[in-house]
């Protein structure tokens, strides 16, 4: 198991995984802030789990199936209400590739 | 003679349906106490007082011209600000959200609004529901009506001021790790999370799905249970929300606890926990006892880690939930265009993310991230599965389990916030019901000075009318519930 300390690099990499951009300072608090709840979190590696299946979800739901009827949705200006930038009837998007 | 807008729902309703007084003039005086007091408080990010008046005269009509209103004619209901209202704005208490307007109803809003209730207002919260005290809120902090300098509790901070500052009669909470049962605590009301799957999430903003569930939150037990009724259900918009009858949990009110087996979790009086609270919990268990119920102590070693499994799941959860939050259908989006689509997604999520949010949802991009999946994630649903069980194992020899709600009574504002691991501590004795999706309470068992103590129940799945029919027992014991505060 891995112990060893986050770092900037880590911090770095992890918020380009989750798209979220940081300051310099935001990026200095995690590092000091994710050791310590990644320490607090490491105890749960003292639980003998050998054997035990996880619990995904607390209801002995699997798949929920309903017909496959066609219902009424939204109209497009509902659903392009609330965007920030629309064309034509289309969320626009800044350039993606 | 009391003010209108010191009544109970079932108080109110019998008056505005008998016409000793109308729905109109009792919203006016809500919204005329609201308006004194909110300015202390901060417990509304949105208020909606213009739609209420109108709704109110439109119930009042009706009742004149003898036409049939549902079972919340003319209640004011506080709506938790990540439960989605159709056109009226809905913010997570998040930059991120700041204008967002939903073009739906929840299904808890649309039942809510098919019995006649009235939405009064949107609430306070921690932002995204991320927080145990309203002060991550992008919109200000809630402040405790019971001393202004003390935080309210959270994540459903909002509601629960507004409840006890008589902002409002009834609320509506969620409840992810205790985030309805934390304020209601430190707020002096009661706060139910609801057995999991038995009200519908649908419309309510995600934070962690396997978690969390809107809770019904009032001033006395019969309010809660009211409330309940109406809300809980199968909806089939949620496809984790069951497929059961519905019940009328006001009729489990009975002012009856004999023969009640209660199990007082000997962990949650353990290190960390403070003395006052223990004190005044004790007086509840002996009060239960008093009045009929028997009870033992009982051991849950695996709840030692009940905290740090809770807060694994929750932040894997949520950073797969906020992943939608990209800036492009909905939310905050920078102005400028001249970059590629990976930067504006990374900036409008920098910007409009608060610290917590960013916190829960890296550590949960980490937990789930290749080589760390199996230590963390994995790991942590295997310990669920353990607390399940010794949960489970307990609750066939016992019909409820207690304990006190919160380890600590109202701190001050800015007390804790800056150390996040020192805040998630205080999560600690309500996660339980979460990892299991069992049914607990909180409800008022004293005073520490001017501060309230929650005693907190867990019931088995579905069984809430247990829950209800103590938490009525005591009620009818103790007058905790009718204090208010001096604001």
């Amino acid at each position: 198991m891995s112990r060893r300390r986050i770092t900037k690099k880590d911090v770095e990499h992890i918020a380009w995984l989750a798209h979220i951009e940081l300051t310099e300072d935001e990026k200095e608090i995690f590092v000091e802030q994710f050791n310590k709840i990644l320490e607090f979190f490491r105890k749960i590696d003292k639980v003998d789990t050998e054997g035990v299946p996880p619990t995904h979800h607390v209801l002995d739901l699997t798949n929920v199936f309903r017909e496959d009827e066609v219902i009424e949705s939204l109209p497009e200006e509902e659903v392009l209400k609330n965007a920030p930038k629309r064309e034509n009837g289309f969320f626009k998007s800044p350039r993606i590739v | 003679m009391p003010r209108l807008y010191e009544l109970s729902a079932s108080e109110l309703i019998d008056k505005i349906k008998r016409q000793e007084a109308t729905a109109e003039e009792y919203i006016a005086s809500i919204i005329e106490r609201t308006r004194r007091v909110e300015g202390k408080v901060n417990a509304y990010i949105t208020t909606t007082f213009e739609e209420a008046l109108r709704k109110a005269r439109e119930i009042d009509d009706r009742i004149k011209r003898e036409e049939r209103v549902g079972r919340l004619a003319g209640v004011a209901v506080a709506i938790k600000d990540n439960i989605c209202t159709l056109g009226v704005r809905t913010t997570c208490a998040s930059k991120m959200l700041e204008n967002f307007i939903p073009p739906y109803d929840a299904t808890v809003v649309e039942r809510l609004k098919k019995e006649d209730a009235v939405i009064i207002g949107k609430t306070n919260m921690d932002e995204f529901a991320m927080g145990s005290t309203t002060e991550t809120s992008y919109f200000g902090p809630t402040r405790n009506p019971w001393d202004l300098t003390k935080v309210p509790g959270g994540s459903s901070g909002g509601s629960a001021a507004a409840l006890i500052a008589d902002e409002a009669t009834l609320a509506l909470g969620s409840d992810t790790g205790g985030s309805v049962r934390c304020p209601a605590s430190y707020c002096s009301v009661i706060g139910l999370k609801p057995t999991y799957g038995l009200v519908s999430r649908y419309g309510l903003i995600s934070y962690a799905n396997s978690l969390e569930q809107i809770g019904p939150m009032a001033k006395s037990t019969i309010d809660c249970a009211l409330l309940l009724s109406v809300i809980s259900g199968h909806d089939p918009r949620d496809s984790t929300s069951v497929s059961m009858q519905p019940v009328g949990y006001t009729n489990h009110l009975v002012n009856n606890i004999g023969g009640l087996k209660v199990g007082v979790i000997k962990e949650f009086f353990g290190e960390g926990i403070e003395d006052t609270v223990k004190k005044h919990v004790w007086r509840a268990i002996h009060l239960l006892e008093n009045l009929g119920a028997t009870y033992d102590e009982v051991s849950l070693p695996s709840l030692e880690y009940a905290l740090a499994a809770y807060y694994i799941i929750a932040m894997s959860e949520a950073s797969s939930n906020l992943a939608r939050f990209d800036g492009l259908r909905y939310g905050f989006r920078v102005e400028y265009d001249d970059a590629d689509w990976p930067k504006i997604f990374a900036k409008n999520r920098q910007i409009g993310f608060g610290a917590e949010v960013k916190r829960r949802i890296m550590l949960g991009t980490y937990a789930l991230s290749a080589g760390y999946y199996e230590q963390y994630y994995l790991k942590a649903l295997k310990i669920r599965t353990i607390i399940r069980r010794e949960i489970e194992r307990v609750l066939k020899e016992f019909d409820v389990l207690v304990g006190p709600t919160m380890p600590l009574p109202p701190f001050n504002l800015g007390e804790r916030i800056r150390d996040p691991l020192t805040l998630y501590m205080c999560d600690i004795l309500t996660v339980p019901a979460n990892l299991t999706g069992y049914p607990a309470i909180s409800i008022p068992c004293g005073f520490e000075g001017k501060l309230p103590i929650g005693l907190q129940m867990m019931g088995r799945p579905f069984d809430e009318a247990s829950l209800l029919k103590t938490s009525f027992t005591l009620e009818r014991s103790t007058d905790f519930t009718r204090k208010r505060t001096e604001l």
